[in-house]
């Protein structure tokens, strides 16, 4: 809470932030700051439990696999569901800070219960709960940031917040398999430390962070109605959405990628279950200065170089006979595209909506590309059975090249370094 | 320093101070259960080359205590009487007179997984790195051939559902013939290249440098497969059938049959005549999740969780021809492994 992220090399232009707050433009809020620890706390305590979960119901609660890969499927379709609805919740009240309060308190509940849960259908229902909970905070904590920053910073804003946020979900599983090592069987532990966790992000959340109210601020009415499809036509919206679409199209998801890697490579099959943390690293390391680079050259350049990246993956995973470079070469790709898209989507997004609009459609790209990438999973899958592995790879590939292409040609108003 | 500022800091750290109290309090009673004896009668062994010798049954050591998940063994003619514990711990165990499998998780900061072959002396003859949770490992009782499987799990970043990873080494040359899933599968005749194919639960063919059986899976059905080592095939002999184990002489196949109508698997152990095709269902009713072991040519082993204890298993027997009813071998055991000269 006392961290400021100042830079030597950042030009002192002094524009106040639309909340009043005095910050030079080119640092970002404390209030992002404190977003951003709110998040690296609760992803502490959310990825300390996904990490052992799956040694946690085959291992200790004796269930196969296949379990869990059921509950895996409940994680991936619940949030994106209601992140319209929390969008739209953040809008129309106004007070995106509290909409948020009750994702993250949701999620702290579902903690609690996790202590608690025995068997496969309470087990389910816990994490459903936690994914509602983070389905309904996504969106208004990101509206949050934007009326936190000015249209200078906004890049570098979401870059703060994304590296924080992935400090918590690299620091998470390493906390659980330390306490694993010490205490095998010590489940129990990791839940209770996950809890405390949450409960700490949702204090700073509910104590420090400044309770913003986009709409008031920039001095206009909050959106008290139903939400409406005309929300979407704003100037640049359909364009953006058509674009991300696409592109969420041909994100396969990493645990494709990893596994065409463990097939390939000797030393990615030894490590696979930390390829993820190559990834998280790379993706913390880079998210500040690709959020500059999009202020600086425009988000949506550096939105579709991060699709670019994930192209390379894929063809470097496709092409290549394997090893040891090639697997960190991935990872440094996919980590580069994380870095480049998660929070410059958000930032791109909210410079095309209205502060009373904000949260609902950064909720609509989110859930475009949620949905996108999870049709993309499915169907990746698919063609890994009817095609083999590096025929869908190939696929993949070429439609990433298709989609990239449909993206530049959606995006290239928004190109500029001036939107 | 500001008053929420503050109150916030004094709360967190109240809070954490007391989630660690729970685990120092968890830890200690942890310590104080693993330095409790055993309750199974126990001797202990100071290394593998100390380790029993003669007809026995080795099996991981399943009872709460100091010998929890070590490598363990019990004379052939005495299974429930005293064990002797070795300082070997193995997620999964198998055996011969010649070699050991261990199948381990290295839990730490990177909690990996791993395979290691042990000779009778204890020296490490081959090691190998998993991609997830160990499943299965047999040894062929020619010590010739040695097979594991494990699950390929990651985190929730890395999960695509159930996957497993088989691989075989020949201890005789050294030969890796690496993950069996590259093996030319063929079901009822027709080549079989389904991207979602699995193979697990390998068990070698008695007195045969070539040929085992596992457990080949695609589009949710399973099957009982023949492998060639030489021809690299896979070839399939029953439908539904998975974790098979070859019986001593050779002439019988024992595995698990998904007895379930529900997407929640149940199995119940089968035996099946390769003379004949003919299919004998063996009475226990109870779940039975194991590759089974054979006690000798007329008797099956396997393992079932013991009832109110998470983690502890015990070892029962069941005649092979279905004609007697299931009975406790060994209590609190798993994995076993019989040697017999």
């Amino acid at each position: 809470m006392y961290i400021t992220l100042s830079d030597p090399g950042a030009k002192a232009s002094a524009s106040p932030t639309p909340g009043g707050a005095r910050s030079l433009s080119t640092r970002v809020s404390s209030t992002v700051i404190a977003m951003g620890v709110v998040s690296m706390f609760t992803d502490i305590s959310s990825e300390s439990v996904s990490a052992v979960l799956p040694l946690y119901i085959t291992a200790a609660m004796g269930m196969s696999t296949i379990a869990y890969g059921f509950i895996d499927g409940i994680y991936q379709g619940v949030s994106a569901v209601v992140r319209i609805g929390g969008g739209w919740a953040a809008d129309r009240t106004d007070q995106p800070k509290w909409v948020a309060f009750l994702g993250y308190g949701l999620s702290a509940l579902a903690r609690v219960w996790l202590l608690f849960a025995t068997g496969f259908g309470a087990l389910a229902a816990v994490i459903a709960a936690d994914r509602i909970g983070k389905g309904i905070r996504t969106a208004p904590r990101d509206a949050l940031i934007t009326a936190s920053s000015t249209p200078d910073n906004l890049g570098r804003s979401f870059g703060v917040h994304r590296m924080l946020d992935t400090i918590g979900a690299a620091v998470g599983p390493l906390l659980a398999f330390v306490i694993l090592a010490v205490l095998p069987q010590g489940y129990s532990a990791i839940f209770v430390l996950s809890l405390a966790f949450a409960i700490i992000g949702v204090l700073v959340l509910g104590v420090i962070v400044r309770n913003g109210h986009p709409a008031r601020e920039a001095g206009r009415a909050p959106a008290r109605r139903l939400w409406r499809l005309a929300d979407l036509r704003l100037p640049g919206m359909p364009r953006l959405l058509v674009a991300t679409g696409a592109l969420g199209l041909i994100t396969v998801g990493d645990g494709f990628i990893y596994l065409v890697l463990q097939s390939r490579s000797s030393f990615a099959a030894q490590w696979f279950p930390l390829l993820y943390v190559g990834t998280n690293v790379v993706f913390l390391a880079l998210a500040i200065p690709l959020g500059r680079l999009a202020d600086r050259v425009g988000r949506g350049r550096v939105f579709l170089f991060g699709h670019v990246a994930l192209l390379a993956c894929y063809l470097v995973a496709t092409v290549s006979a394997g090893g040891v470079a090639i697997t960190l070469a991935c990872l440094a790709l996919l980590g580069a595209f994380y870095a480049a898209t998660d929070g410059v989507l958000s930032a791109l997004t909210s410079q095309l909506t209205p502060p009373e609009g904000t949260a609902s459609g950064i909720a609509a790209t989110q859930t475009v590309t949620a949905v996108a990438r999870l049709l993309a999973s499915t169907g990746f899958g698919v063609l890994w059975f009817a095609v083999g592995r590096d025929g869908a790879m190939w696929i993949a590939a070429a439609a990433a090249v298709l989609a990239i292409c449909v993206a530049l040609g959606m995006l290239r108003p928004m190109l500029g370094a001036r939107p | 320093m500001n008053l929420k500022l503050l109150s916030v800091v004094v709360a967190s750290a109240l809070v954490l101070a007391g989630s660690v109290a729970y685990g120092g309090v968890a830890f200690a009673r942890y310590r104080s259960a693993q330095d409790a004896p055993s309750s199974a009668a126990a001797l202990h062994a100071p290394g593998p080359a100390a380790a029993a010798s003669g007809p026995r049954i080795v099996f991981r050591d399943t009872a709460p205590g100091q010998d929890y998940g070590h490598v363990a063994s019990a004379p052939l003619d005495d299974p429930g009487g005293t064990r002797t514990v070795t300082p070997l711990v193995c997620d999964r165990v198998y055996e011969t007179d010649a070699y050991l499998s261990c199948l381990q998780t290295q839990a730490g900061v990177v909690t990996t997984y791993t395979a290691t072959l042990f000779d009778s002396s204890g020296g490490v003859v081959k090691k190998w790195g998993l991609p997830g949770l160990p499943s299965r490992t047999r040894i062929s009782h020619d010590g010739r051939l040695a097979a594991f499987t494990s699950f390929v799990t990651g985190s929730a970043y890395a999960t695509v559902g159930f996957s497993t990873a088989t691989d075989v080494y020949s201890i005789a040359t050294g030969h890796d013939y690496g993950n069996i899933e590259q093996f030319a599968l063929r079901i009822d005749g027709r080549v079989n290249t389904a991207a979602d194919r699995n193979i697990w639960g390998v068990t070698f063919v008695p007195g045969d440098d070539d040929a085992f059986f596992a457990t080949a899976a695609t589009g949710g059905h399973t099957w009982l497969v023949r492998g060639s080592l030489g021809a690299r095939t896979l070839t399939s002999v029953h439908e539904t059938a998975e974790c098979p184990s070859v019986s001593p002489d050779g002439t019988r196949v024992a595995f698990k049959v998904n007895v379930s109508k529900t997407a929640t698997a149940y199995w119940n152990l089968a035996v099946l005549d390769l003379g004949t095709g003919a299919l004998t269902m063996l009475p226990d009713r109870r779940d039975v999740d194991d590759q089974v072991e054979w006690l000798d040519d007329s008797t099956v082993l396997y393992g079932l969780p013991h009832a109110g204890t998470p983690g502890d298993y015990d070892v029962w027997a069941e005649a092979a021809d279905g004609t007697q009813p299931p009975s406790l071998l060994i209590p609190h055991a798993w994995s076993p492994a019989v040697i017999t000269p």
